[in-house]
């Protein structure tokens, strides 16, 4: 796929992200373009899901450095600004709102996505072709967002919101933890067709398990707070094989280089 | 400014551009400022009332004189209230009436802003709705006739059924039960009178709206809803006032009687001004297999204290409490409820859900007693309540009076603050902070709204939208 004279639809440069002046995320680069699927591997307590939230606009992080999506400088907008020009966010832990139905949230979002109400009738057709292909019972309309639902559950319904809302660019927060190999693969499923050719992802994880689902264009291996390294699927191949640890002296270069 | 618009000015801008519009004032009788043997002779002559009535009245204001103020809440809650300064029965120009086209011009547009004849249109039974101390307004279809069912103003009530006000009335909140209860008998004026005959279920719920449109005006709506052996009747009540330049009293009664296998619902949503000291007395008497639920939505008021109870007084009978409360600025919500289980086997349940807002307050007061002999009794109370911002407050107050072994009594409370990562998520969907927070509110309500009618769910979803305009946390 030629890239050359493109813009990527998402992109972001010498990304730093503070929690109470902590510095969590120490200079992040990354180019996107539509319809490419990028990993970003790391182990647990990298700063992934805060490079997640960060991008998302959350507000208790301070972000310093340019977040660009579709060539526009998005990192002073609040995230429901965000979400509306087409960033999305699959959460880890989705949040449950009690006593707020899927229907109508899920409305409401796609209203506030496309600036304008949604006609019922079209509505329910999204939403009745979105369940079939994540295996869900209709019934979940009624549900109250998130609210007793299975770990399962929750992640099939953030790919549902995906589909719904068809963003330009979608992070997803390890979207595949807490899946059983059925789940994972209705899930990826989901993923690859809510993306199609032109959305963009960066699809935030521990393992590889779920690249044997969604083929990668490329790999970033995320090691305290900093990409050490990236390449092709191969890389995650690697990483299932050896693990994080021989990457660390890598790290450790990294962290010196920017000192 | 002049001094009345200043005065409208001092207590709550933001209320008198939501709700607050109040017509001229006109009437054909004031009584004098204040409370006295005087002011109650006059209301109880004016009404033409029957001697027993006029002495129940000196009774109750004897009682009201003697009795203290309330120990058990924080005395600064009523320290504005001053008795003297209040009217205590005004009669509005106009007469009775009960066709639409009757009803004066000008009253008329009240009604036509607060939406009562479009709803009458939709589905109303009968409108029995209060103007000042006065029913103006009164309406319901005629199988309702045809099945025998009463539904009156009080004040008609006791002309023409005075054998039943006679037997009912004070049977389940006597005078002497608490001083406001006192102040409501010695100079009640209005309200609704409901019997619903053995047998008969009433399909279509009746509903009335109350609401004060004078300043410094007390209103002592008294309500009394009779269902007979298995009848069932759903009665409604919703409140709007407009806006006062000084705190007006509103301190009603209301009694329930369900017999022997009877079904009442009471189901109210009031909004007062937020210059409204808001209390009432409520409470039902539940007798064998009857079951009684009091529906109970409290927004705006300065003050509301407001525990609706139910009195299980014959075996196997069920009592339900699901109320909401709303304390914005400058609000105090103290609300409960009371379940008394006099007899075995009685069932009760109690849902309160309190928001408060920026610096308001919420209360839940509540009592769950079971008397010895009271054996195989169950009571579930559910305590929600959800702050928004900082400086809002909640307290619980739950007394559990339990005399009996074989019952079993629960008791869950939560308070949850309104949580930056629920609002995160849905502006992560698109969502404005402001709509976020109002999904979040209303989903909180949702349990509290599913029980209502259509379009007092709308209403009240409009009324949330509105308080929470303004709410940044």
């Amino acid at each position: 796929m030629s890239t050359a004279q493109r813009t990527p639809v998402f992109s972001c440069e010498d990304l730093h992200v503070y929690v109470d002046e902590k510095e969590i995320v120490k200079g992040v680069s990354l180019e996107i373009y539509s319809g490419e699927k990028h990993a970003l591997m790391g182990p647990n307590g990298s700063g992934k899901s805060t490079l997640a939230a960060a991008l998302m606009g959350h507000p208790a992080y301070r972000v310093e450095g340019n977040i660009l999506l579709g060539g526009e400088p998005i990192g002073d907008l609040p995230a429901n600004e965000r979400a509306r020009r087409g960033m999305f966010l699959g959460f880890q832990y989705p949040v449950a709102v009690p006593g707020v139905s899927v229907a109508s949230f899920l409305r409401a979002a796609l209203s506030a996505r496309r600036g304008k109400d949604v006609p019922v009738r079209e509505f329910r057709a999204l939403m009745d072709d979105a369940f079939k292909v994540l295996n869900m019972p209709r019934s979940f309309m009624a549900r109250y967002l998130n609210d007793g639902f299975s770990g399962g559950e929750k992640k099939r319904l953030e790919i549902l919101q995906m589909m719904i809302l068809k963003p330009l660019f979608a992070l997803l927060d390890e979207t595949d933890s807490g899946l059983d190999i059925d789940a994972l693969k209705v899930v990826s499923e989901g993923i690859n067709r809510a993306a199609g050719s032109e959305t963009g992802v960066l699809l935030v994880t521990h393992y590889q398990r779920i690249l044997n689902y969604i083929a990668p264009d490329a790999v970033h291996v995320f090691m305290d707070g900093r990409v050490v390294r990236s390449g092709g699927p191969e890389l995650a191949l690697e990483l299932e094989e050896r693990g994080y640890d021989w990457l660390e002296p890598e790290a450790a270069r990294a962290a010196g280089g920017a000192r | 400014m002049t001094s009345k618009e200043r005065a409208i000015a001092d207590v709550n801008t933001d209320y008198l551009e939501k709700y607050g519009f109040h017509d001229p004032e006109e009437y054909l009788l004031r009584t004098p400022k204040g409370l006295s043997h005087e002011v109650v002779e006059m209301i109880s002559r004016y009404k033409k009332e029957p001697g027993w009535m006029r002495e129940i009245r000196h009774g109750a204001l004897d009682i009201f004189l003697a009795k203290p103020m309330p120990t058990w809440i924080d005395p600064s809650m009523l320290a504005e209230l001053r008795f003297d300064e209040l009217y205590y029965y005004m009669k509005p120009l106009g007469k009775l009436t009960r066709d639409w086209d009757e009803v004066p011009e000008r009253i008329k547009k009240t009604f036509d802003r607060l939406g009562v004849p479009e709803a009458e249109r939709k589905f109303l039974a009968g409108v029995s709705a209060q103007y000042e101390s006065e029913v103006v307004y009164h309406s319901f279809r005629a199988d309702l006739e045809k099945q025998g069912v009463i539904f009156l103003d009080i004040d008609s009530g006791l002309k023409q059924y005075p054998e039943i006000i006679k037997k009912f009335f004070g049977s389940v909140v006597p005078a002497a039960d608490n001083k406001f209860a006192a102040l409501n008998t010695a100079v009640w004026s209005g309200g609704s009178f409901v019997y619903v005959p053995p047998g008969t279920k009433v399909e279509i719920p009746l509903q009335a709206y109350f609401r004060i449109n004078s300043k410094n005006m007390g209103q002592f709506e008294r309500t009394l809803i009779i269902a007979d052996e298995g009848a069932f009747v759903h009665y409604i009540e919703g409140c709007t006032a407009p806006v006062y330049s000084s705190d007006s009293l509103h301190s009603g009664v209301i009694e329930l009687i369900a017999m022997k296998g009877a079904h009442i619902r009471y189901s109210t949503i009031q909004n007062w001004s937020t210059n409204v000291f808001n209390l009432v007395t409520q409470r039902a008497k539940a007798y064998e297999n009857a079951i009684v639920e009091w529906v109970d939505g409290n927004l705006g008021s300065k003050v509301t204290m407001k525990y609706p109870a139910v009195i299980l007084a014959g075996e196997g009978a069920h009592g339900e409490v699901l109320s909401i409360a709303f304390a914005g600025n400058g609000q105090h919500q103290d609300a409960g409820a009371k379940m008394i289980h006099l007899a075995p086997n009685t069932t009760s349940r109690i849902i309160s859900k309190s928001i408060s807002k920026g610096q308001g307050r919420s209360s839940y007061r509540g009592l769950v007693k079971m008397t010895p002999g009271a054996t195989g009794c169950k009571s579930h109370v559910e305590c929600d309540a959800l702050l928004i911002g900082a400086e809002a407050r909640s307290d619980t107050y739950p007394t559990m009076e339990i005399a009996e072994n074989d019952v079993s009594v629960e008791h869950e409370a939560r308070v949850s603050k309104l949580a930056d990562e629920q609002l995160f998520y849905l502006q992560s969907r698109g969502l404005s902070e402001d709509q976020a927070r109002l999904m979040i509110v209303n989903g909180f309500i949702e349990p509290f709204v599913k029980e209502l009618p259509m379009e007092y769910a709308v209403e009240l979803n409009r009324l949330i939208e509105l308080e929470m305009e303004d709410s940044v946390g």
